[in-house]
């Protein structure tokens, strides 16, 4: 271990000012910080400082993410077996996912990280971590059939345009992951909606079994016909959908790491299912249709609902930044997923939609929280004058 | 049976090596210091020269833009040495001690039979005007203004802290009589502040001319500027004051004898001490002297010695002086050694505010912290967590966005008037993306200072 540190220790001066490798040095910073924990120290203010860093923050959500993660590996090949009808061994059927996931992560990873790189570059700062969990998300949350250079294409625009325009890292308006998606589902709408779900390229001798239908539950409900799966299919997952989004327990599991280290805000969280349940009770009372009568509880385990309100609500930097703000922000993402989803059923998942718009208005949202605590000062002041004079 | 004022936002940091209360004597150091950057935005002015012989209690220098706030040698003896730094900046004043004090004679007077003016007079003179200090802005105060309050902590809640019952101990009278000076300066109350849980002295439960309050809760509750906050909060156009335990005690030494008795006493403590004491020593000791032969000797180990606590302390080397306004000094180890993978490993030896490292699963251990700040800045990120260690109504992350912005409206409206650098220490301290908190208050108080001044 020792020996790393030298090798590194040995290359870094072509890397500093004057080096022939001047240029990548922000680039061979972000390795060499990653490799180990640098000797730098405090020089003002506190002198100790909590062990907790930036890494450590976003490598926990990673870590939240690897439920979704390994069972959306799984699904993949789960249901492409099931559309063609084969029975194969559990090994197959990661095996298939594994084919057609891994490459989706490296590429949104690669695209992502690159541009990182060069903007730190450019502008001179640190390679922040943010695009560590962006990375991981933005494959997470879309078709497996999405082609490659889609990925990529849309891992640049979201980091470009969602957070480097902006300055980067921590001053960002929409979470970038969403931003992606957004992006694939306008700019290349018939990749993102209909029978998309589930990788079902063909080989020879393959073929797909009768009546087989690739539409998500969300899909299903929206247009009133096909075979909706059961409450314990969509709770455990077992359905098509993005990547990472089928399985709410997998999801929950991710959400006790979030909670448990206290990295994910449970404010937010809580008050997008209390949302969610609250929309789903009103159209219920009021209820013409079917999709209006769907029981409550569904929404929660339906689409993309749960995965959204686990890990994009919760980007501490788009989302609502004050205590009390954060209740009324995620209840409100919660109504209007909710909302979409029911009142406009050409495009049945809300999620998205409902988690970019209330991104938009979180800082007017902490306006007036701000406000609040503002005028209370002022009142203050005003009481203590009115005493004193009286 | 006064209202317990119940903290519940803040933090105790786990570390090693706190202050076992024995009180042991320092010898006598061959050197004393005094240091003018301990007093924020002063401008000193020398009224003495290189060489000169000087008694404890004779003037140094005075601020350039309030010449009557005066600073006095601690102890008697030769002033040798000037130190310079950038800008011809003074750092530091050496003083050559004698074996033994001679006094100034500022003559012995009981408060209760003076004015108010004849004892701010008397304070000034014996240079413990400046352990009078003010809010806002945190800075000596001016013996122009007439507080509305003044506030007194009477206990210590900062990581290895002194532990003020203990030294108040055989100091009740001078106390007491500091406590009389106080009163005098202000037309409204002097408040004094205990902690619940603490073995409270007689000193103050007894205290007259007080209001005592009583709370509970974790630090930064034994900060005077939280205390503030609670009982009667800064207002734009508020201006109160407040002082340290040990300065009142001396305030009463020079009202009963006198004279400008500058002892004290002080906690050394921390992980890189064998014996964590307490120690007499006088105002400005030399750290070495504190420290002599109680340091932790590990070949690989740098040690970080520093004057106050680990969170607002003043790094100092170990040849330097102990601070004007501290009673404790800590030694931690330097944290000057890359940790291969740091961030990732489950690091059993560190810890953590967040629950994201096992400390939180041993609420029982105490951490040898070190110095490393572990990663470069990031812009905010996280949100919600200063909020946690911060037992303020003051909204953190918007005001420290307001000073960074320079919107001096906003900064108003938020409440810069309330906070000083050290009560945003723990909002440092637990700050994932490494920006130096108590930096930007400062830098937001000296805006606000520079704009009505």
């Amino acid at each position: 271990m020792k020996a790393l540190i030298n090798l590194v220790e040995k290359v870094k001066p072509n890397f500093e000012k004057g080096g022939r490798l001047e240029k990548f040095h922000r680039t061979f910073e972000a390795f060499e910080t990653f490799l180990y924990v640098k000797g730098d120290v405090t020089k003002s203010g506190a002198h100790i400082r909590d062990a907790m860093d930036m890494k450590r923050t976003m490598v926990h959500v990673i870590i939240a993410l690897i439920p979704p993660l390994l069972f959306g590996i799984w699904n993949v090949g789960f249901q492409h077996y099931r559309a063609t009808g084969e029975e194969v061994a559990f090994i197959d059927q990661v095996l298939f996912g594994l084919i057609h996931v891994l490459p989706i992560i490296i590429v949104s990873y690669a695209s992502g990280l690159a541009v990182e790189f060069i903007f730190a570059s450019a502008r001179d700062h640190e390679v922040n971590e943010g695009f560590l969990v962006s990375g991981m998300l933005i494959p997470l949350v879309i078709p497996v059939t999405t082609p490659l250079w889609m990925v990529a294409l849309a891992t640049i625009f979201a980091v470009i345009i969602g957070k480097e325009v902006f300055g980067g890292t921590g001053m960002n308006i929409l979470n970038p992951a969403l931003l992606a998606r957004a992006f694939l589902f306008f700019a290349y709408p018939s990749y993102l909606s209909g029978e998309v779900w589930i990788e079902t390229t063909l080989q020879e001798g393959q073929q797909l079994v009768d009546g087989f239908s690739g539409a998500t539950a969300l899909a299903v409900q929206a247009a009133g016909e096909g075979n909706m799966p059961s409450d314990f299919d969509m709770f455990f997952g077992f359905i098509p959908g993005s990547i990472g989004e089928t399985s709410t327990l997998a999801i929950l599991l991710g959400a006790i790491v979030l909670i448990a280290t206290g990295i994910g805000s449970l404010r937010i969280m809580a008050s997008v299912f209390v949302g969610g349940i609250f929309m789903g009770l009103v159209f219920n009372l009021f209820a013409v249709n079917d999709f209006m009568a769907l029981p409550a509880y569904k929404h929660l385990i339906m689409g993309g609902f749960a995965f959204g309100a686990v890990y994009m609500a919760t980007d501490p930097v788009s989302a609502s930044q004050t205590g009390a703000g954060k209740y009324i922000y995620g209840f409100l993402i919660g109504v209007i997923t909710v909302l979409i989803r029911v009142v406009n059923p050409a495009y049945p998942e809300g999620m998205m939609l409902a988690i970019l718009f209330m991104n938009v208005f979180a800082p007017l949202i902490d306006h007036y929280i701000v406000q609040a605590n503002v005028k209370k000062r002022i009142k203050r002041m005003e009481k203590v004058r009115l005493q004193t004079q009286a | 049976m006064s209202k317990i004022i119940k903290i519940k936002k803040g933090l105790n940091i786990p570390i090693m090596g706190e202050a076992e209360k024995i009180l042991n004597s320092a010898p006598r150091s061959a050197t004393y210091g005094v240091c003018p950057p301990d007093f924020h935005g002063l401008t000193p002015k020398m009224l003495v020269k290189e060489g000169e012989k000087v008694k404890a209690g004779t003037p140094l220098f005075f601020d350039k833009y309030n010449e009557k706030i005066i600073f006095t040698s601690p102890v008697s003896g030769v002033f040798s040495d000037l130190v310079r730094g950038e800008k011809r900046r003074i750092l530091k004043l050496v003083i050559q001690a004698d074996d033994s004090d001679e006094y100034v004679d500022f003559g012995a007077s009981d408060p209760d039979q003076l004015s108010r003016d004849e004892i701010i007079n008397k304070l000034l003179q014996s240079g413990l005007w400046p352990s009078i200090r003010q809010r806002p802005y945190s800075i000596i105060a001016n013996p122009d203004d007439k507080p509305k309050a003044i506030f007194v902590s009477a206990f210590n809640t900062a990581p290895l802290g002194a532990d003020l019952d203990f030294i108040v101990n055989g100091q009740e009278r001078e106390f007491q009589i500091g406590l009389n000076v106080l009163g005098k300066l202000t037309d409204g109350k002097v408040h004094l502040s205990v902690h619940n849980e603490n073995n409270i002295s007689s000193a103050f439960l007894n205290a007259k001319g007080v209001e005592l309050h009583r709370f509970s809760g974790v630090h930064p509750a034994g900060n005077v500027g939280i205390q503030i906050h609670h009982i009667d909060p800064v207002d734009k156009g508020d201006i109160v004051w407040y002082a340290g335990l040990q300065h009142i005690i001396m305030i009463g030494r020079l009202f009963e004898q006198g004279i400008y008795d500058a002892s004290r006493i002080v906690a050394l403590a921390g992980p890189e001490i064998l014996n964590p004491r307490y120690y007499r020593v006088i105002t400005g000791a030399a750290i070495t002297d504190i420290v002599s032969k109680n340091l932790r000797i590990d070949e690989d180990i740098n040690h970080r010695f520093i004057s106050g606590d680990v969170l607002s302390g003043t790094q100092v080397s170990e040849n330097d002086y102990m601070r004007f306004y501290d009673d404790l000094v800590s030694v931690i180890p330097e944290g000057d050694k890359p940790e291969i993978l740091g961030w990732i490993m489950p690091n059993f030896d560190k810890f953590s505010f967040s629950r994201s490292f096992p400390a939180f699963l041993m609420p029982w251990k105490k951490f040898r912290h070190n110095t490393n700040i572990r990663s470069g800045e990031r812009p905010f990120v996280v949100t919600g967590l200063y909020e946690k260690v911060l037992p303020m109504d003051i909204m953190p992350m918007q005001l420290l966005k307001s000073i960074m912005i320079n919107d001096i409206d906003m900064m108003e409206k938020l409440g810069i008037y309330e906070v000083a650098p050290e009560d945003f220490a723990l909002c440092e301290y637990v700050c994932p993306s490494k920006i130096d908190i108590q930096d930007h208050i400062r830098e937001g108080l000296d805006i606000i200072r520079s704009e009505f001044a």
